[in-house]
């Protein structure tokens, strides 16, 4: 196992990914965030703090479980047991840019399941994607607007995040 | 609201066909998918894709009005097409076999039967002939898996848990699968079940089971904290089962003087259709403690998540 961030870096990176996505924004524009279940909505909480600082006023915050839209439900192939949970977004999303938080941007196909799954729910002005970590191994034509940090794996590699409030311990390790 | 997590385990049953085969944790994982199905109902988009080509059939051969649209609308909201098979316009006038019928529509390629017959063990006798997935709408007296699903389901949204929940369950027990399906799911998951009723109308047997007896719901309305009306059956009902139904009503039917009586927090519930004013007064369906219209709602998420979670059972043992 390789550690490739601590805690004191992802930290850093949050920093930074919220002042690059503040940099981007007018001050006037109706901006929210979007975290993907489960580590996605953690970094979403977090980055939606920073933004609300920078920004000078409340950036609303939500969950989206995009379980329902994933493309592998018909062919699970021995994986783990798909797990249905609740979206939470309090908020109306017409109009407003999206900024959707994912931990690992990998295949690109959570993202497309996010993207389908906010279509559902009504009409943004914008999606943006954030992660902390970009990988090799797109599988579609998918690319993050804001990326925290870029990591070189080979393919039978994983790129594992632990959050504190989800796994007790802040890193990103190499598997 | 913080959503219970499920250990992370697998759901490999591809055909629900009782709750009394289940175990608790499997209840719960209905239970917990079922929330997350909430909110296709209520959000602007009321489909979502799990199900898309997917072909469901609605196999009724007995009459239902919340049970089968729920379930047809639980498809659709799935983004499954679906398949109405009614017994009156079909071709068992002409003697048809259940197994002849079943088999002849998965000719036509279907995904997941949805079967309601009077006769128990229905369900099982399809799964055992056909390569769908089975879903029980209502064996016969056996077992209605999904009304005792809601049920629970209904309950824990309110009450957060069943642990040590007093439960009645009023009427005609002995006809009753939803008394049944209801008596598993809410004893697995640690409620305490009391069937009330007539001694015409209590199984033969009802002492093997794991619930109590009364017959009397006098000494029980102020002890419980759910109360579940059965209607009475007339179709099902042989002999004289009571003098009348006056009677009936007097001592057993849910009336503004009994809820008097009750805590004020009790839930009251009823499968449905009701005959007011017999095991139920309207005040008391339409009252404050009626939860009767939740259960339809709640039956929605319910059936979705018993069709998602079959359907991804058959595709992992594919």
């Amino acid at each position: 196992m390789k550690i490739i961030l601590d805690s004191t870096q992802i930290d850093k990176i949050l920093d930074d990914l919220a002042r690059d996505i503040a940099c981007d924004l007018d001050r006037q524009q109706d901006v929210a965030v979007i975290g993907i279940r489960s580590r996605g909505e953690i970094l979403a909480q977090r980055l939606s703090i920073r933004l609300s600082q920078s920004l000078g006023k409340e950036i609303p915050c939500g969950t989206l479980d995009i379980t329902l839209y994933r493309d592998d439900l018909n062919s699970p192939k021995g994986q783990t047991q798909p797990q249905v949970r609740t979206t939470e977004i309090g908020f109306n999303i017409d109009d407003k840019i999206i900024i959707l938080v994912d931990d690992v941007l990998y295949t690109g196909r959570s993202a497309r399941a996010a993207m389908d799954a906010l279509i559902d729910l009504g009409r943004p002005k914008a999606i943006k994607l954030a992660v902390l970590v970009d990988r090799p191994g797109r599988e579609l034509p998918i690319k993050a607007d804001y990326t925290g940090h870029r990591t070189d794996v080979a393919h039978d590699e994983v790129v594992q995040v632990n959050l504190t409030e989800s796994d007790g311990k802040e890193q990103v390790f190499i598997a | 609201m913080a959503v219970r997590k499920s250990k992370q385990f697998k759901w490999h049953h591809k055909h629900l066909l009782g709750l009394r085969e289940l175990r608790a944790e499997e209840i719960s994982f209905i239970l917990d998918t079922a929330t997350g199905f909430e909110q296709v109902s209520t959000r602007l988009v009321k489909k979502a894709p799990p199900l898309r080509g997917k072909v469901v059939v609605n196999l009724f051969f007995e009459d239902s009005t919340r049970t089968r649209n729920s379930f047809a609308l639980a498809a659709n909201r799935l983004s499954a097409d679906i398949i109405e098979f009614t017994k009156k316009d079909s071709s068992v006038s002409k003697g048809e076999t259940l197994l002849d019928t079943a088999r002849n529509l998965e000719a036509m390629g279907i995904d997941i039967v949805v079967v309601r017959h009077s006769a128990g063990g229905a369900p099982r006798f399809l799964c055992r002939n056909i390569n769908a997935c089975v879903v029980n709408a209502g064996d016969g007296f056996c077992e209605h898996p999904t009304q005792g699903l809601l049920d629970v389901y209904t309950i824990r949204k309110i009450k957060k848990s069943l642990e040590g929940l007093k439960i009645a369950i009023v009427g005609d027990i002995a006809h009753s699968r939803v008394a049944r399906s209801d008596m598993w799911a809410m004893t697995k998951l640690g409620a305490e079940v009391t069937f009330v009723g007539p001694p015409t109308l209590m199984p033969a047997r009802v002492d093997q089971l794991p619930v109590n007896v009364s017959y009397c719901l006098d000494d029980v309305i102020d002890k419980v904290d759910v109360i579940n009306m059965l209607r009475i059956q007339f179709e099902r009902l042989g002999g004289n089962p009571f003098p009348s139904i006056r009677e009936y009503s007097h001592y057993f039917g849910l009336t503004v003087e009994r809820m008097e009586r009750a805590k004020s927090d009790i839930l009251v519930m009823h499968p449905g259709p009701i005959n007011r004013g017999l095991e139920i007064e309207s005040e008391v369906a339409d009252g404050k403690n009626s939860v009767i219209l939740e259960q339809v709602t709640n039956g929605l998420a319910v059936r979705m998540a018993v069709l998602f979670l079959v359907n991804q059972a058959a595709a992992q043992s594919n």
